[in-house]
């Protein structure tokens, strides 16, 4: 899933002191499994809002309502009223969902009331990690279920770097040298030996690098 | 102008190979490059010239090479894969063959977050690359040299004359990956290894043995890498901060006691250096002095490694 991280509710004041009629819009999905923009975030951050522009001399009203999804067009159309009511809108959606909100409503400012952060997983409660990369190749069955891409702080594709210890990565000791995650695990299932081949340079035009990407199914396209 | 690496024709005649390090200057200062010149000449065979080395804006290390080219030092151009792509990298590959340096040393490079370790603000904020990595790095300049090819498929019209190396730390973690690692990068087109610094020559020799087990030592020229210790605290420092270094308690203590550390870091080195000599597979030593580089002629002469095979001779 997406998963997105609170802004410092400052900066997100700061934006909003012209306004009278704020909207803070969740979303039911990715960003509410992370703790960042489902219903109950939308209140926390609507009243955290109420205070700070109340701070800022500011006396707007702050309401609140929460989206199934804001990237589909049919769940966009459910908060319409409210949007359309409302001088301004925090949308807590991840970036796909801020996007939408503005090809919809241009042109109503949508201003982002969190930062995506990466494509990952709950590890735990309280713990996130990125686990892919959208790089458009997927080769993750030649590294055992790890992705180096979205691991390795360096992207390395044939191995780790001289700088891991102990199983860490040294540009910071909390986080696990991905490499040394492949390795162990290879080296459980006896399959060390298959890392000796060498990975060739990728072809990064799937990538981001190959510019803004489409898919299209074509039996379904209009 | 020599065609080819010194530094080459000094391991195919069988010598015994002395690599030193020229860290370049944080400024537009070719005098500071010719300064250390003039102090190294003679007594190394070739000069690693870091590039940008733990992410800390330097002159770089294409034009280093070319001033100490010109000083009549022989450079061995290091080159990262955090700051460039493969465009990027091929050109200054073909750039670097065109100014007559004849030596590259491939690296991932230090990640951006360093900043020299924290002494300077160095740019945590910058993008890296890593469009490639190291290993695909000495697949790319074999095949301009060799194939006359680019990544790409497209040729060049004159291949680039290089001899290329890549680092190797055999006491990094995770341990049993780093003899492996080894003959990727020598499958890839590694001629020359420099390895992390040694403190621990035991368990060093332990990895050359699993190296001469895999017959490694006979396809690559692997040159011990060797720090001269400065202080007992520097030794503290690189035992808990340098990835894949250990420095043992033993060494820590004998330099904590000595009278005069400077001297005794000259007896540590010239010892370190005749213990992996001894190494079957070992076939030079890569001399670092961090900010003392002064102190590598006497360790070259104490070490019994002077005169260096005059370039040219050796052949």
């Amino acid at each position: 899933m997406i998963v997105a991280q609170a802004k410092d509710i400052n900066e997100i004041a700061d934006k909003l002191t012209n306004y009278e009629k704020i909207l803070v819009a969740g979303c039911a999905t990715c960003v509410a499994e992370c703790m960042a923009g489902g219903e109950k975030e939308v209140a926390i951050t609507a009243s955290a809002l109420r205070m700070a522009l109340r701070l800022r001399g500011c006396q707007a009203q702050v309401a609140e309502v929460t989206a199934d999804r804001q990237c589909e067009w049919e769940l966009i159309e459910e908060i319409a009223p409210q949007v359309e009511a409302a001088d301004v809108v925090v949308s807590l959606a991840c970036g796909v969902g801020v996007a939408c909100m503005w090809d919809r409503f241009e042109p109503k400012p949508i201003i982002p009331g969190v930062n995506t952060v990466f494509l990952g997983h709950r590890e735990k409660p309280g713990l996130w990690l990125e686990r892919c990369a959208a790089c458009g190749d997927c080769t993750i069955d030649r590294t055992a279920g790890i992705c180096p891409i979205a691991r390795c702080a360096k992207s390395l594709q044939n191995g780790p770097c001289g700088g891991s210890t102990d199983g860490k990565c040294e540009i910071d000791p909390e986080l696990d040298c991905a490499w040394h995650l492949i390795i162990e695990r290879l080296k459980a299932m006896n399959q060390l030996d298959t890392l000796r081949e060498n990975t060739p340079p990728r072809d990064w035009s799937t990538s981001r690098d190959g510019g803004p990407r489409r898919v299209v199914v074509e039996d379904v396209e209009e | 102008m020599s065609s080819t690496s010194n530094l080459q024709r000094v391991l195919s005649a069988g010598h015994f190979a002395v690599t030193g390090e020229v860290g370049p200057p944080t400024g537009a200062d070719a005098q500071a490059l010719k300064a250390k010149a003039d102090i190294l000449r003679g007594c190394c065979d070739a000069y690693n010239v870091t590039d940008n080395q733990t992410a800390v804006v330097r002159m770089s290390s294409i034009a280093a090479s070319a001033i100490l080219l010109a000083e009549g030092l022989e450079p061995v151009m290091q080159m990262v894969c955090r700051d460039r792509n493969r465009i990027a990298i091929q050109s200054d590959i073909l750039g670097a063959a065109a100014l007559g340096i004849r030596n590259c040393l491939c690296l991932s490079g230090d990640h951006q977050s360093f900043g020299a370790a924290g002494k300077l603000h160095g740019h945590p904020g910058a993008k890296n690359v890593y469009d490639i990595d190291s290993v695909q790095l000495l697949s790319i300049i074999r095949d301009l040299r060799d194939k006359s090819l680019q990544q790409g498929g497209d040729s060049v019209t004159v291949a680039p004359d290089m001899l290329i190396g890549a680092a190797w730390t055999p006491l990094g973690d995770p341990i049993d990956f780093r003899v492996i690692r080894l003959a990727k990068k020598v499958a890839a087109g590694a001629q020359f290894i420099q390895t992390q610094s040694i403190f621990e020559v035991s368990r060093f020799a332990e990895q050359m043995k699993l190296v001469r087990n895999e017959g490694l030592h006979e396809k690559v020229a692997i040159l011990a890498g060797i720090i001269v210790p400065k202080s007992a605290g520097m030794l503290r420092y690189m035992n808990k901060n340098v990835a894949g270094v250990t420095v043992p308690d033993e060494l820590i203590e004998r330099m904590d006691q000595a009278s005069d550390r400077k001297e005794e870091g000259l007896k540590v080195t010239v010892e370190l250096i005749e213990q992996v000599k001894a190494i079957e597979g070992v076939r030079g030593v890569h001399i670092q002095a961090i900010e003392a580089e002064h102190l590598i002629p006497e360790i070259v002469k104490r070490a019994d490694l002077l005169p260096r095979p005059a370039s040219g001779e050796a052949s």
